[in-house]
């Protein structure tokens, strides 16, 4: 028989950081007491992010040492998937740490803008260029600096500070990594080939190189935040600094150990729309949204041109209550669908939608949830759902 | 021959591979190199090497005749190798491969000839990286944006061959290979489907890649005989020989494969991994994640160390690697049954293909149960008697192959081994 089979997955503890705070309970405080949403418009104008709340990182990596050895977005991550152990009541617990597998949705890269700049400006007064880039490059990055950007060490470090070590697994390709982390993830505890998971993922927005990367094809929202279904025209992605993981189980494994469950993952599933087909993102979004039947839809939108009209379409036209997630935290690429299912999980956990935000066409419908179908569509490649339920 | 393993799971085989090295493009001309003890290690001409401390690598120069990006050259290896093994598989030519795609492929950055493109663009001077910005937002580089996303080379390659689904872009460093393959044959194992491929690829020798391993003092400075500076196992080893590569291989499960009379190369019996915590670049001095990772293999394959006919080692010629993977084998088959086990090191001829070489490795593990044949470790003259092994020392070696595990460690605690066998009888 293959290992196909159909196993509960329960999600049982979550880390959750971005521009509205730290943890659900703020989360919850943060979207339902009527706030606006916290932006940035001025500090990397004419871009605008969602600034990461204030985190004392001390909390969750205690060594100095550790956190000298991580650019920003490997430490959002590592503090935010400590949350989720603690949250799951398995940090420090070795023997479940040790098996223990874990997919983390990555980037990285994290630049020192001040060296490259300063090389930058040699390299054009020069006519050996080089041999002077050889030469700058080996005296002034720091020797971690590879480590502080290779994509699997955010991975790494989880497994340094926190000790987690069943397995390690990265996947790269922006919004898709952290669709598919968390689809591997579940996929492999429901067939039976793990019990117990961390997964998710974290971005840094407040990076002028990410910005510049976007830049390159206009992505980027400029001038005020506006919700990302705002217009006929996608308003461009206004990109939010964040964390998020989840610890996942098999319903089994968590009730032996008597884990009190915050969620149901029932599905996950990713998709590839033909983006040079026209109505072809606006099909697979609502292919995917049949997969939740009347659930009410948690939306990663994330405000692309080319990505978004399409999905608002299909969104509208399934009459289904609508939330989207950048008009509440902005977007966070890999780290995005796992903030995204966080966000559901904490929905239905409380039973009910956070109010919808003025000025959004799509955002639409209230009431009591007990199903969430989270949808992500890619910037420009990827989509994905997940469907999170309420237990009990 | 039943279709299940031992863990009543579906067999998963291997029935068609691509490869593509500094040796040469192509599974034949690998092979025969290979096995003749030959080194593609050469003096590095894409770039100036003025001021650097490690002047050589196996960079693979035969697909351009220009610079190109290194996800260009990434992209072009994985094309290649991909070709080559659904060719040999005898499925999904066409652009329609029937299964997903597992891409274990270099992180990737603007580097620095694009940096200074965007600098010409800027008036002002000195420039300020918000300069570069603006330069960005010109829309004069439109294309950068996707061929720098870290998605972009699986996406490319997906569009390609037809594969099916959201392809997986995975790094889990100089494991990445191994973990491509384990991804693939876990979904097999779970029936989400009967074919996939798994590739892995690097391209990315370009002047920052090298000084950032240089230093971390990872890379061998033996810069005078570039062919003589990989000598894994060697006590005279002093690191690793930055490399490019891919390789690609067609995974089915063995029940399928029957079904249509495909030609099988192998079977990936077993998947093991086990993280380290130790240290980012360092394993645990005890070697209890390697012990373990090499278990769970063994384990997962239902195979025990007795059953193992050759080791195709990490081997990557760094003085801490070479040491600490003969201490994890150690303690995982016993002194007894180690000492029996001929290992080799690709590596000593490929250099370190770091992305790919887990790919790279497990195909030649599996010509080398097809052949009868295992490729030797080149530059052995200087055994290194803290490490006692057979490691088939600068001459290949015919020998009788029935299962091999291939090893692959990597930077942030990533340790991955493949156990792989011939056709079931």
């Amino acid at each position: 028989m293959p290992e196909g089979g159909a196993r509960e997955v329960w999600i049982t503890g979550i880390g959750l950081v971005s521009s509205l705070g730290e943890g659900l309970d703020a989360h919850w405080e943060a979207l339902t007491d009527g706030r606006a949403p916290v932006t940035d418009a001025a500090r990397f104008a004419p871009y605008v992010v969602h600034p990461l709340v204030k985190l004392t990182y001390d909390s969750q990596i205690p060594k100095k040492g550790d956190q000298r050895q991580m650019e920003t977005w490997q430490r959002i991550g590592t503090y935010t998937a400590g949350l989720a152990l603690d949250s799951a009541g398995i940090a420090k617990n070795a023997d479940i740490l040790g098996r223990t597998d874990m997919i983390v949705g990555a980037g990285g890269g994290e630049r020192d803008h001040q060296v490259d700049t300063a090389i930058l400006n040699d390299l054009i007064a020069s006519n050996d260029a080089g041999r002077l880039l050889n030469e700058r490059l080996l005296a002034d990055l720091r020797p971690t600096l590879s480590l502080a950007q290779l994509s699997n060490l955010l991975a790494g470090n989880i497994s340094i500070v926190h000790g987690v070590t069943g397995s390690s697994r990265t996947f790269m390709g922006e919004e898709s990594s952290g669709v598919d982390a968390v689809r591997v993830g579940h996929a492999r505890i429901a067939a039976g080939q793990s019990e117990i998971g961390l997964v998710g993922g974290a971005y840094n927005a407040e990076r002028e190189d990410m910005l510049l990367l976007y830049a390159l094809n206009d992505f980027c929202m400029t001038g005020e935040f506006r919700p990302v279904f705002s217009g006929r025209d996608a308003p461009g992605i206004p990109s939010g600094s964040m964390g998020a993981f989840l610890v996942l189980e098999s319903a089994d494994h968590a009730r032996a150990r008597g884990a009190t469950p915050i969620a149901r993952l029932a599905g996950v599933w990713s998709e590839r729309a033909k983006r040079d087909v026209a109505g072809s993102v606006a099909q697979t979004v609502a292919g995917l949204l049949a997969k939740g039947g009347d659930a009410a839809i948690l939306s990663g939108a994330t405000g692309a041109r080319g990505a978004t009209e399409a999905e608002a379409e299909a969104l509208a036209a399934s009459g289904r209550a609508v939330r989207s997630v950048a008009n509440r935290i902005g977007h966070g690429f890999e780290a995005q669908f796992p903030a995204a299912l966080a966000l559901a999980a904490l929905a239905v956990s409380r039973g009910a939608l956070f109010p919808a935000l003025p000025g959004d066409p799509v955002e639409r419908g209230d009431g009591a949830v007990d199903r969430i179908l989270v949808t992500g569509v890619g910037h420009w490649r990827g989509e994905g759902a997940g469907l999170v339920e309420k237990i009990g | 021959m039943a279709h299940t393993d031992t863990h009543g799971r579906p067999i998963v085989v291997v029935t068609g591979i691509g490869i593509v090295s500094s040796l040469g493009q192509g599974k034949a001309e690998n092979w025969r190199r290979l096995t003749a003890g030959e080194s593609g290690i050469h003096r590095i001409t894409r770039f100036p090497v003025e001021g650097m401390r490690t002047t050589i690598a196996g960079t693979v120069d035969f697909l351009f005749d220009h610079r190109v990006p290194a996800p260009d050259l990434s992209e072009r290896l994985a094309t290649i190798a991909v070709e080559e093994a659904i060719g040999e598989a005898g499925i999904g030519g066409g652009g329609d491969f029937p299964g997903p795609l597992f891409a274990a492929v270099p992180p990737v950055e603007m580097e620095w000839p694009e940096k200074c493109r965007l600098a010409d663009n800027v008036p002002e001077r000195p420039l300020a990286y918000r300069d570069l910005l603006a330069s960005a937002a010109s829309g004069k580089f439109r294309p950068w944006h996707e061929r720098f996303l870290f998605g972009s080379v699986a996406d490319r390659l997906a569009d390609r061959f037809g594969t099916k689904g959201q392809p997986i872009s995975l790094s889990t460093a100089c494991a990445s290979g191994g973990t491509a393959i384990q991804l693939g044959v876990e979904a097999i194992r779970r029936g989400e489907c009967e074919v996939a491929l798994a590739l892995g690829t690097d391209g990315s020798v370009h002047p920052e890649a090298l000084i950032r391993f240089s230093l971390l003092s990872a890379l061998t400075t033996a810069n005078e005989k570039p062919e003589e500076a990989a000598r894994p196992f060697a006590k005279n080893r002093d690191g690793f020989v930055m490399a490019e590569g891919a390789a690609a291989l067609v995974l089915e499960s063995y029940a399928h494969a029957k079904a249509r009379g495909a030609r099988i190369l192998g079977v990936v019996e077993g998947c093991g991994e086990m993280a380290d915590n130790f240290h980012r670049t360092r394993s645990s001095p005890d070697g209890k994640p390697i012990i373990g990772c090499v278990k769970n293999a063994l384990a997962d394959a239902g195979v025990t160390p007795a059953d193992i006919d050759y080791i195709n080692a990490h081997g990557t010629s760094t003085p801490e690697n070479d040491r600490m993977e003969y201490v994890g084998l150690r303690a995982a088959f016993g002194d007894e049954v180690l000492a029996g086990i001929p290992i080799s090191s690709n590596k000593s001829m490929i250099g370190h293909t770091l992305t790919a070489a887990g790919a790279i490795e497990a195909a030649f593990s599996l010509l080398t149960i097809a052949n009868g044949r295992i490729p030797p470790t080149i530059n052995y003259t200087l055994p290194d008697p803290a490490i006692p092994l057979d490691v088939v020392p600068n001459v290949a070696r015919d020998a009788t192959v029935r299962r091999v595990i291939s090893n692959s460690f990597g930077f942030g605690g990533q340790n991955v081994s493949l156990v792989l066998a011939g056709e079931p009888a």
